[in-house]
């Protein structure tokens, strides 16, 4: 199914979580910050949470800044 | 007098009054050399998008965060809703409850919006946050953010990455005198005594970033500005002489031969 993440459209796996998201791309759920159609997901959550067809999807981390 | 022997806000405690950015680095390793020689404890940090097309270096590879504490900013924020957003954010990475609040009113100078600011500080505030405002040299946007709970209040000395240094040194004096939780000049520094002016004038604490990011040697430059803020502060404490507009002479006249 087609979500879109990071301001790009990605084919994922039906059903994903926001978990598996993360182990496929290789980022480690404590350095991150997922937001899901406008809703911040708290990090317990990642586990339980399915993404949907259509969904946006926003990962964001800490990057250098002043 | 400003005469507390460690910078207090938001219930935490600490010994350094420079905080550093951690923008415009030439590399990792350099900003990680010139955190170390600055002996900052805080240094800011923004929330972008993961970059998912190649593997980076982590900028969280480079801080050592049993040492530093995280000051998240809303650096590039426009609205108090998109910099409330962008500290919620923030917050869930799980870094840091405490935020540089940045609400942007000028791409050119990068100003705050202090409407935007004001609004912004209240909602993080209620949402139990430790606001760091960035603001203008405005005594009266200062006191009014304090009253919104703001945490500390951090005043331009310029704008940002200008280099210009301390530009209105009696509105930061003003601003000193008019809050009583600490004042951070944030922004503008360019070298070394910009920040001892600072610190001369009673500042609680400098903010800088450019200064040192973008100095030909960045850990030299941090090193100096950890004894520029060390010198302004002590100096301060000190209690310098009155400026005045005629000489008095540092010799006795008397006992001099005919």
């Amino acid at each position: 199914m087609e979500i879109r993440l990071n301001g790009r459209v990605r084919e994922v796996t039906e059903g994903i979580t926001i978990r598996r998201l993360l182990d496929e791309l290789g980022l480690h759920p404590m350095r991150v910050a997922v937001q899901r159609n406008l809703d911040i997901i708290k990090r317990d959550r990642y586990e339980e949470v399915v993404l949907q067809p259509g969904d946006t999807v926003e990962i964001l981390t800490i990057m250098a800044g002043g | 007098m400003r005469d507390s022997a460690t910078l207090k806000f938001g219930g935490k405690e600490f010994h350094s009054r420079l905080i550093l950015g951690t923008g415009k680095y030439p590399d990792y390793p350099t900003m990680q050399k010139a955190l170390e020689a600055s002996g900052t404890e805080i240094v800011t940090v923004a929330v972008r998008r993961v970059n998912l097309d190649r593997k980076q270096e982590s900028l969280l590879d480079y801080i050592d965060l049993k040492r530093y504490t995280l000051l998240p900013n809303t650096a590039g924020c426009y609205t108090a809703e998109e910099a409330c957003k962008y500290a919620r954010l923030a917050r869930e990475v799980g870094m840091s409850e405490m935020v540089k609040l940045e609400v942007i009113g000028d791409q050119r100078t990068l100003f705050p919006d202090n409407e935007g600011l004001l609004n912004a500080t209240r909602t993080l505030v209620k949402e139990g946050f430790i606001v760091l405002p960035y603001v203008n040299d405005d005594p009266v946007m200062s006191k009014k953010l304090e009253d919104a709970g703001a945490a500390a209040v951090m005043p331009l000395g310029a704008p940002i990455g200008s280099g210009l240094g301390i530009r209105n040194p009696y509105n930061i004096r003003i601003i000193l005198e008019m809050v009583q939780v600490p004042v951070i000049v944030d922004a503008g520094v360019g070298t070394a005594s910009d920040a001892s002016i600072a610190m001369e004038l009673g500042c609680d604490g400098v903010l800088m970033n450019t200064a040192i990011a973008g100095a030909k040697d960045p850990v030299m430059m941090a090193d100096a500005m950890r004894k520029a803020v060390e010198a302004g502060r002590q100096a301060y404490l000190a209690g310098r002489i009155p400026k005045k507009l005629y000489a008095s002479a540092s010799t006795m006249m008397e006992g001099m031969i005919e």
